[in-house]
């Protein structure tokens, strides 16, 4: 067994010796009866020409139906530790991680920076958002027992909380190119007090969200979306991440980082609902962890107070887009993508 | 007791469809299909023993954690070459090409295939895309993986990408023009008497395969032709700064790539339950559960390709859907091997060379099948992808499964291909050196896998390396193992023992001919009147209609009432 450093680590392993052990029995089972047929029923004279037998309906369902219900039982269990494992629990502790070739690049919410290393408390949740600037990578960490690919222009996310201090592998697990196997580095497991003093001996950094701020303002978001983000000619950002959307072309969906960025740098692609078309593109001028900056910043953003909610806020949505989200194809939403 | 079979050889003599021509036009402008599976048979054994070389290439490198043997560029190209060699020149057309188009009209009692110059089109149309492939990796090779991944291979590597993939789509139309030729035959040219369900496990499963050749092979060439747009004419499809998406390159890539498993392991099966049947004298437990399972698999393969991309950001629900769908295709699978050993139940079993390559199939297709659970169920295969467990696993079935299977059809079909037998001692103990290297090649890879060591990596932490000692140890034994029967097969084509017409004194229609067959494969059309491994009473075995006609049944009358009863 490999080293088992997080909460989520039992659970596989256990997983893993249910399999092994049906493994093994399934193994030996047909292992066995099969020496011992070819012993026992070793052609004795040449001549020799045995009873035919057609076969057993009632066998072959009993070995259809048992490994059936065996493997469901497998499909189970998986599917639920993998359900967990994909659901990012709300308080996590964010970090982002960038990765390229070959290095990664790992930044936390309160501004550290770090490559190929991660520094992480013991006992903490920590969500990973992860993106790539070229081919993919993928972030993997034997001793979590977790692993998820790394995309350019794609942000998958992967959390953990990890249980025992200590210095663990970080692999990249999908072949990136002619350094794939130096793209590794470590994960490094403390207590939280000596984490706390960590972080506290790396402060000097900026914190990516202030980071954003900057870049919100420089780049002239400020003028359509509000300085506070609480919108205008554009839609509202606070409150952005996790919200549904209502799009002019009748659908809806919850904003996450990859429609973000995709309203970034390809702001007609999904219009929300009541905005005209007039925001230009960014692509090109916003590099992948520019891009972390300013989601941080609108993480960052509260709801302050009784907003004034202009149409543009689009949290209620107006009862024209309920009916259009009905699965009857209506003629009242045309999809302009 | 009378003698169990037939007639022994005419005159060994007689014309044959070896020594009917010869020259070297003769040989490649043939349209016999036997002739053709003998041309693939060359060409199949050169490109094995080049991704052979490549595959010991990555064991040496492996010895120590530190990349010492080779550069990382070159060690990325070796074990990219030894995939796309081994699984696109070797693999896929292996059986089918070879000893499918040997057999499967013999098998049924056809004269040739229904389309013999396709046929031949078909074997140079493999050559062309092999000799490109060649020049690709003599030129400076390819580095991409044998999966291509986006936007690395389209964007990133600066390895001839276009050339290998040129390569790859021109030899898919073989497959195809294949595929197309046996689903055809299999249709229109079986012998009179020959039902559906008097045929040979061995046709059910090549005309499996064959149904997955024709709907798979499209998609791949038309991924690979995306994948040189984007890469020549940089057209967004799969590279997100181009506004592609990469994902989508995985879903069509493995849309094909799955079932082309199946194109590897179902001929294989079709091998393993005519030796599993015949070794024994038996006919098959569950006959039309086995010849319906393969048809399944074929099927269902195509719904599975999902399971490849857990941990690729596609989304949770599908992952469900694919990892359910994947428990669902081994369940087949897993039937054939019960039925297998059913089968051996109150048989009379020899240990001929072929049959123990059938039993280690049993053996090791069962661990490489249970394997796969565990890559099908989600929160193990989260951990276990990318890594070692998958590179035992997969070399689980396509080695210990079709390999093996294609070593056991080679020994046990010799005889009737080159009408002489090979060594059975040095065949006995090469299938054992076989089995034992093969074992101590991926069973430590299982373990490294678990214990997070990730694949195509040049360099590793120490830890890992035991498990790579002991998996270089096994690989120059695999690799003694199978250097034995290139060696002895050549030698016995001249040298070995002349095969009777029917040296296993068996009930198909294949050893109903002599050995080799003449270039018409049958002297008369056969008239099927036994249903397939039907082992009648010896006193019955010997009305055979075949060879009616032929004067030398008086000879091979005479040489069985002088057998020793």
């Amino acid at each position: 067994m490999p080293e088992s450093a997080s909460t989520y680590s039992p659970q596989v392993d256990a997983l893993y010796f249910y399999l092994s052990g049906v493994t093994v029995f399934f193994t030996l089972l047909i292992s066995i009866v099969l020496i011992f047929f070819v012993v026992k029923y070793r052609r004795r004279s040449l001549y020799e020409i045995p009873r035919p037998i057609a076969g057993s309906h009632k066998l072959e369902t009993l070995w259809s139906v048992v490994p059936f219900l065996i493997a469901m039982s497998m499909f189970a269990w998986g599917a639920q530790i993998y359900f967990h494992q994909y659901r990012s629990p709300k308080n996590a502790d964010e970090i982002y991680v960038v990765a390229k070739q070959w290095m990664w690049k790992i930044q936390h919410s309160t501004g550290q920076r770090e490559i190929n290393e991660l520094h992480v408390p013991v006992g903490r949740k920590i969500k990973l958002i992860m993106t790539s600037e070229d081919t993919i990578h993928d972030f993997f960490v034997p001793a979590f027992r977790m692993k998820a690919d790394v995309l350019p222009g794609r942000y998958t996310t992967q959390w953990f909380e990890a249980t025992k201090p200590g210095t663990y592998h970080l692999f990249c697990a999908e072949y990136c190119g002619m350094n794939h196997s130096g793209m590794i580095g470590s994960v490094i497991v403390m207590q939280p007090t000596d984490f706390d003093n960590w972080l506290s001996g790396n402060a000097s950094q900026q914190a990516p969200s202030v980071a954003g701020q900057q870049l919100y303002e420089s780049l002239g978001c400020v003028s359509c979306h509000g300085a506070r983000g609480e919108g205008g000619r554009g839609p509202s950002l606070v409150g952005i991440f996790g919200r549904k959307v209502f799009l002019t072309n009748g659908q809806t969906l919850t904003a996450d980082e990859s429609y973000i960025r995709e309203s970034i740098e390809n702001p007609q692609a999904r219009l929300v609902s009541g905005f005209g078309p007039i925001m230009p593109t960014f692509q090109g001028q916003v590099s992948p962890e520019q891009l972390i900056q300013l989601m941080a910043f609108m993480k960052s953003l509260q709801v302050t107070g009784p907003q004034s909610p202009s149409p543009a806020t689009t949290v209620a949505p107006p009862a024209a887009a309920e009916t259009s989200r009905a699965p009857t194809p209506s003629a009242a939403a045309p999809t302009p993508r | 007791m009378q003698a169990p079979e037939t007639f022994e050889t005419p005159a060994a003599e007689r014309v044959n469809y070896l020594n009917a021509q010869y020259g070297l036009k003769s040989w490649l402008l043939t349209k016999d299909h036997k002739r053709i599976g003998l041309l693939y048979l060359g060409s199949i054994s050169f490109f094995f023993l080049i991704g052979g070389l490549y595959a010991m290439f990555i064991r040496l490198e492996l010895l120590t954690p530190q990349g010492d043997f080779l550069s990382s560029a070159t060690y990325n190209k070796v074990f990219t070459q030894h995939g796309i060699i081994m699984v696109f020149f070797f693999l896929i057309p292996s059986i089918p090409a070879t000893l499918g188009n040997f057999l499967v009209p013999l098998m049924i009692g056809a004269k040739d295939l229904a389309f013999p110059r396709i046929n031949l089109l078909s074997w140079y149309i493999y050559l062309l895309g092999g000799i490109i492939t060649i020049y690709a990796l003599l030129a400076g090779g390819i580095d991409t993986g044998w999966t291509f991944y986006v936007p690395y291979s389209t964007t990133f590597s600066n390895s001839y990408v276009i050339a290998t993939g040129a390569g790859i789509f021109i030899s898919g139309f073989s497959s195809i023009l294949t595929g197309l030729n046996f689903i055809v035959t299999i249709h229109t040219m079986r012998a009179p008497g020959m039902t559906w369900f008097r045929m040979p496990l061995f046709i059910w499963a090549h005309y499996a395969t064959s149904l997955i050749m024709i709907l798979g092979t499209p998609v791949i060439a038309i991924t690979i032709l995306l994948l040189a747009f984007e890469r020549l004419a940089h057209v967004g499809i799969f590279d997100p700064a181009n506004g592609g998406d990469p994902v989508l390159f995985q879903h069509l890539f493995w849309f094909y790539s799955h079932p082309a498993v199946y194109i590897m392991v179902l001929p294989g099966m079709g091998i393993i339950s005519e030796l599993i049947a015949n070794f024994s004298r038996k006919n098959i437990f569950g006959y039309s559960f086995v010849a319906f399972s393969s048809l399944a698999i074929a099927v269902f393969g195509f719904l599975v390709w999902g399971h490849h991309m857990f941990v690729s950001g596609q989304s949770v629900y599908a992952g469900m859907v694919f990892s359910f769908l994947s428990f669902a295709v081994a369940i087949p699978s897993a039937v054939k091997v019960f039925n297998w050993t059913a089968t051996l139940y109150r048989g009379s079993i020899s240990y001929d060379t072929p049959m123990l390559y059938a039993l280690g199939f049993i053996g090791l297709f069962t661990i490489g099948g249970m394997t796969g659970l565990f890559l099908a169920t989600l929160g193990v295969n989260v951990h276990t992808t990318d890594t070692y467990f998958v590179v035992a696993h997969f070399h689980y079935v396509m080695v210990g499964g079709t390999l093996l299977a294609y070593m056991g059809g080679l020994h046990y079909w010799w005889p009737k291909i080159t009408g002489r037998m090979y060594p059975e001692g040095w065949g006995r103990f090469s299938a054992l050196v076989v089995f034992v290297g093969f074992n101590l090649t991926f069973l430590p890879q299982f373990i490294a896998g678990y214990l997070g060591m990730p694949r195509r990596y040049h360099a590793y932490p120490p830890e890992f390396q035991v498990f790579n000692v002991l998996s270089s140890a096994g690989a120059s034994i695999l690799g003694v193992g199978l250097l034995i029967p290139l060696i002895y097969l050549i030698w016995s084509m001249r040298y070995g023992r002349r095969a009777e017409a029917n040296p296993w004194h068996l009930p198909g229609l294949e050893w109903r001919t002599p050995s080799p067959p003449p270039t018409e494969n049958f002297l008369v059309t056969p008239l099927v009147t036994w249903e397939a491994y039907e082992f009648a009473p010896p006193e019955e075995l010997r009305v055979i209609g075949v060879f009616k006609e032929d004067e030398s049944l008086e000879n091979a009358d005479a040489v069985i009432d002088g057998r020793p009863t």
